[in-house]
């Protein structure tokens, strides 16, 4: 009984931790591995959506990773692929329904990009590289830590947009009437599409002069 | 007819893909080092766009939408199948994808060696997802204007790849600060881009 208990892995182990801390700096799934721009660009203009569509990236990757690498045994690897896409597609459609049940508003801004997060590659590839040949338990962490990874950098750049472009944090006036009395402007231009790719490209940036084991050659 | 052509020119530059909605930037970042391999990339996603939008179009009208069944049995008017939109999208654009990649082969070997690996890594293109996704939204009126848009968003996604791809080429011989290298500056870049397209906004068409 007492070797049993040795040989087994506890919860949360040096190694799990590092699977859930590891894809929010020097591994993340956005800057680092280029997985999942698509939608993490569009859903930026404001902290709102920013968040909810992070929480419901986190839950896809989590739950999809876990549900893949329970199965994984058992998936022939021809029709994988097709395997893949129907457990993210159904994971997808129960949390557009959630969000079109509990926040309206926000599905609604969100548009076509709760579907899209079928496509979202961060998902397919860390299903690709990790659920596909692991345990449950860190397949799942895995996710979580993925899913972490990308929401930050959304919350960053929904933050700095919002923040400049409209004066307001999560629809809150922030910006004091007497700085606009004394000529302070809203920067329209944070709210554009463009100033988010803009965005992103200074946050790399910022990672790779602090971590210059990830400066690329060309 | 004139409305169509409308569509058309809105979707390559007012609505374009990649710089006003972000869509297919994986497969935007990832195979943009080169003008030629882009260019392979972009048509296929031209014919593939092209083809799908059509197809979803159809499947929306006739099965998905509110009261869309009734063609088979007026007691069906009520029904509302539009939840399953994404399952029934992705598994179109699935095997769409496989059948353009048969047909190609089979009629055109020459295309289809230049396509190369690029049309099976299509399906999971958010490009061609979004296309779907984004003629459901909008409600276009007619199988016409459906593939207006389809191959229209896929002429914008080629012109943003292709033009990229030729700036990277170029840049390979400036000086960038090192951090900025590669990622970074692609993303700068493209966000230029972007700024250089939002002329074409106030156009009314």
């Amino acid at each position: 009984m007492s070797t049993e208990k040795q040989e087994r892995e506890p919860l949360f182990s040096a190694k799990n931790r590092k699977l859930l801390t590891s894809p929010i700096n020097l591994n993340n799934p956005i800057t680092v591995q280029v997985l999942g721009i698509c939608s993490a660009l569009a859903v930026t203009a404001k902290i709102k959506p920013a968040f909810v569509m992070a929480l419901s990236v986190i839950v896809v990757t989590a739950f999809s990773n876990l549900i893949i690498s329970l199965l994984r045994n058992g998936i022939p690897p021809r029709i994988r692929i097709i395997v893949q896409l129907v457990v993210i597609a159904a994971l997808v459609i129960v949390v557009d329904q959630l969000l079109k049940a509990f926040v309206y508003d926000v599905s609604k801004q969100l548009s076509v990009f709760v579907g899209l997060i079928i496509t979202n590659c961060i998902i397919m590839g860390r299903l690709e590289a990790f659920a596909m040949g692991n345990k449950p338990w860190p397949s799942f962490l895995d996710g979580i830590g993925n899913g972490l990874g990308y929401g930050m950098i959304l919350l960053m750049v929904g933050f700095t947009r919002e923040l400049f472009g409209s004066g307001t944090i999560w629809g809150f006036h922030v910006i004091p009437e007497s700085f606009y009395e004394l000529g302070y402007r809203n920067n329209g231009f944070m709210i554009l599409p463009p100033m988010a790719l803009i965005l992103v490209g200074i946050i790399i940036w910022i990672q790779r002069s602090r971590n210059p084991e990830l400066v690329e050659e060309n | 007819m004139q409305e169509l052509f409308n569509i058309f020119i809105k979707s390559i530059f007012v609505d374009n893909m990649v710089f006003a909605y972000f869509l297919g930037m994986c497969s935007y970042l990832a195979v943009s080092k080169t003008v030629n391999t882009s260019v392979g990339l972009g048509i296929a996603v031209v014919f593939v766009l092209g083809i799908t939008v059509p197809v979803d179009y159809l499947l929306n009208e006739y099965v998905l939408k509110p009261g869309a069944m009734a063609w088979l049995d007026p007691s069906f008017a009520e029904m509302d199948l539009s939840f399953l939109s994404f399952i029934l999208f992705i598994a179109i654009i699935a095997s769409m994808v496989q059948l353009v990649e048969m047909i190609v082969e089979k009629f055109s070997p020459s295309l289809y060696s230049s396509l190369g690996i690029f049309l099976p890594l299509i399906a999971v293109n958010c490009a061609i997802l979004g296309g779907s996704l984004f003629m459901q939204e909008r409600e276009y009126q007619s199988l016409g204007q459906a593939t207006a848009f389809g191959i229209g968003s896929g002429i914008g996604w080629f012109l943003a790849i292709v033009g990229i791809a030729a700036i990277r080429e170029k840049i390979r011989y400036s000086h960038i600060p090192k951090p900025l290298r590669g990622l970074g500056i692609t993303f700068i870049l493209t966000g230029l881009m972007g700024i250089a397209f939002m002329s074409f906004l106030g156009i009314k068409l």
